[in-house]
């Protein structure tokens, strides 16, 4: 197998609160390839976004803390990084998009200056050079007369064109990692197409490994080539696409892929609905993390928290059921 | 319901030619210097007890037709009727008293409820508005409300900020209802949803519609969403109506190319299901300055100089399916 490019090691990272210290992610391990796009998909509060933050290490900035784990990137551990070394990183081989593209540029700046700027801090390249980067970097993003675009202000631009500025200054410097947060959740599907298409063409062409974080089971089935499904803080189910959509195995991911409207149900039927509300950090509950609200919950699942379990092929789910299922399975061969 | 009877059934709301026209003012003197054209010219209607699914992508006016339906923004022209009265020609009163039958959900459940007010003041507010009741029945309404939207009567004493987002729907939702309102315009009631509260909160809009008998106008981008809840669906585009029909004539044999592209860009998680990807190229234009005729044909794959030219009308092409093209796809 390749050395992966990005590998994080059993991650956890922690909240300082009231009732003391608040895991938010749970030993969550990753593996990414160049060229590859992992999603992590989940519900708000799933610990996606406290994932993607950490392997900038931006977390430090929103109160978080890496309580352990390893992040490697180039076999060196970023967990172990200054901020001083990281912002060297930041912006140039690692590069992020962020949810709301009206919230993420700079009102009073030009959005040519916002992507010039990276180019400055990191290439060394004078004011003029770096303009035309990003003029280029504009045009290959796919927005009409850049050089006219360049010189004008966020206001002046739409929701679907802010994005494009937002990924061209994630891309500017041709990053080797790109990690995108909920980046079209805040747009309509056709915008919400062209900016996936584009995000596509991209990674062939830069050769980048992609992490998208995303809620849309749609939006990881359309560009995904290997999936993460979180809960509450820890992996339930990771495998490639085929796997994880194909074949879901975990409650929570059939649960998630059934609450699609016309994913399974008719129209004007009840939807199926997953009972109940996620927990919060503070009151986890004990054994398998889904157990209050799973329908195939068994004693083993309120007591102890599962492990994971390879189906085969690197399709591992966390779920006493797989193994017990599996059994049964392989003792009825027997018989 | 038998024949005659099906042949009498009229619409609970219909529109013919409405318009919202926004000015723009310009300059020290406030001239007006032109208009956005929020909505121009809708006609269609919406049987009782039906689900009318309006999508569209933002800035297209869905949410606009949706405030003008109600006359919480009176139509610049043309009728909006409501049981066979224009409710653009009405007086302040008679609207204030029609407005128990008239309610609206909005998305945002953070911004549309007042952080300052337990939830029982919220939902109770409607009673006091419009009916004279003293504080005990107002807490028993309250409570009975609870009960109908699925939240714990126990919590009425919260504030909104101690509510999840579903919980927080669920007060906007008990407030349209507590005044048991015929007609319930839904803007984007379900978007900012997780998926998994999102089909807890259709469920609840469905459950709804069949125990008190509610029409509802469901806006939506979501269309997944519209298409499971609707009986009819509206496509509008730049202010316009583009296409209209029954919802699984229009989801499987879409007539317009923006319908089609619309649908085509739906994201798919049954990998089976799968279809070629219309990718739309450009932005929507503005509403200030609409295109000449067809206002699609900027981005339509197969405008030709008619679409130029001319401006297509809404017309039936079968059974209850409308389309405003020149040349629909077949």
């Amino acid at each position: 197998m390749k050395v992966p490019l990005l590998e994080i090691r059993d991650l956890s990272v922690g909240f300082q609160a009231e009732q003391g210290i608040l895991k938010a992610v749970d030993r969550v391990s990753l593996k990414m390839e160049e060229g590859k796009t992992f999603c992590l998909v989940g519900e708000s509060g799933s610990g996606k976004s406290v994932t993607s933050l950490s392997v900038m290490r931006l977390i430090d900035y929103d109160g978080g803390d890496i309580l352990s784990g390893e992040i490697f990137f180039h076999g060196e551990d970023l967990v172990r990084k200054s901020q001083e070394e990281m912002i060297k990183l930041r912006g140039y081989k690692l590069a992020m998009i962020f949810q709301e593209p009206m919230s993420a540029l700079n009102p009073v700046f030009t959005v040519g200056d916002q992507i010039a700027e990276a180019v400055m801090l990191h290439q060394n390249k004078g004011k003029k050079e770096a303009c035309q980067d990003a003029i280029e970097m504009l045009r290959l993003v796919g927005i009409p007369a850049p050089e006219v675009r360049a010189r004008q202000y966020p206001h002046e631009l739409s929701g679907g064109m802010c994005q494009r500025v937002v990924i061209a200054m994630a891309l500017v410097c041709k990053p080797e990692v790109l990690i995108a947060d909920e980046p079209t959740t805040a747009l309509d599907v056709t915008v919400q197409a062209q900016i996936l298409d584009l995000l596509r063409q991209l990674k062939a062409e830069l050769n980048m490994a992609i992490l998208l974080i995303t809620h849309d089971m749609g939006v990881a089935a359309e560009v995904a080539d290997q999936i993460t499904v979180m809960y509450a803080g820890v992996m339930v189910e990771e495998g490639t696409v085929e796997q994880v959509f194909s074949h879901p195995y975990h409650p929570y991911t059939l649960g998630l892929l059934k609450s699609i409207p016309g994913y399974e149900s008719k129209r004007g039927m009840d939807l199926y609905a997953i009972p109940g509300n996620i927990p919060s950090l503070a009151q986890l509950p004990q054994g398998c993390r889904f157990h209050p609200r799973c329908v195939l919950a068994q004693e083993k699942c309120r007591l102890e928290e599962p492990v994971p379990h390879d189906l085969g092929s690197g399709h591992m789910v966390k779920c006493w059921l797989s193994e017990s299922a599996e059994m049964s399975e392989s003792t009825a061969e027997k018989r | 319901m038998n024949a005659p009877e099906l042949a009498k059934k009229q619409y609970l709301l219909e529109t013919s030619g409405v318009k919202k026209y926004f000015p723009i003012k310009k300059g020290v003197l406030n001239r007006i210097a032109g208009y956005v054209q929020a909505v121009d010219g809708l006609s269609f209607g919406i049987f009782p007890g039906e689900t009318f699914g309006l999508v569209g992508e933002s800035g297209c006016g869905k949410s606009t037709l949706g405030r003008v339906v109600l006359n919480l923004q009176r139509a610049t022209a043309g009728q909006v009727l409501y049981d066979g009265r224009d409710l653009t020609k009405l007086q302040m009163k008679e609207m204030r008293n029609l407005r128990r039958e008239l309610q609206i959900i909005f998305q945002d459940p953070f911004g549309s409820l007042n952080p300052r007010l337990p939830i029982k003041d919220i939902m109770g507010e409607p009673f006091r508005v419009h009916e004279r009741v003293n504080k005990r029945e107002i807490d028993e309404k309250v409570i009975e409300l609870m009960h109908l939207v699925g939240l714990d009567p126990a919590r009425r004493n919260s504030y909104p900020h101690e509510f999840s987002g579903g919980q927080r729907q669920r007060v906007g939702i008990a407030r349209a209802m507590a005044l048991h309102p015929k007609f319930v315009v839904a803007d984007e009631a379900v978007s900012a949803l997780d998926v998994s509260v999102q089909s807890q909160i259709i469920n609840l809009f469905m459950r709804l519609q069949r125990e008190l008998g509610l029409t509802y106008l469901f806006i939506s981008h979501g269309l997944n969403v519209v298409r499971h809840i609707s009986d009819h669906v509206g496509v509008m585009y730049l202010g316009k109506l583009v296409e209209i029909s029954l919802t699984d004539e229009l989801y499987s044999h879409p007539l317009h190319p923006y319908t089609l592209a619309l649908l085509s860009a739906i994201p798919q998680p049954d990998r089976a299901k799968k279809s070629q990807r219309i990718i739309l190229q450009g932005d929507v234009p503005s509403p200030a300055n609409p295109p000449s005729g067809c206002r699609f044909h900027p981005r339509c794959p197969y405008a030709q100089v008619l679409c130029r030219q001319e401006e297509p009308l809404l017309q039936g092409t079968g059974e209850d399916h409308r389309v405003a093209c020149h040349f629909p796809l077949g």
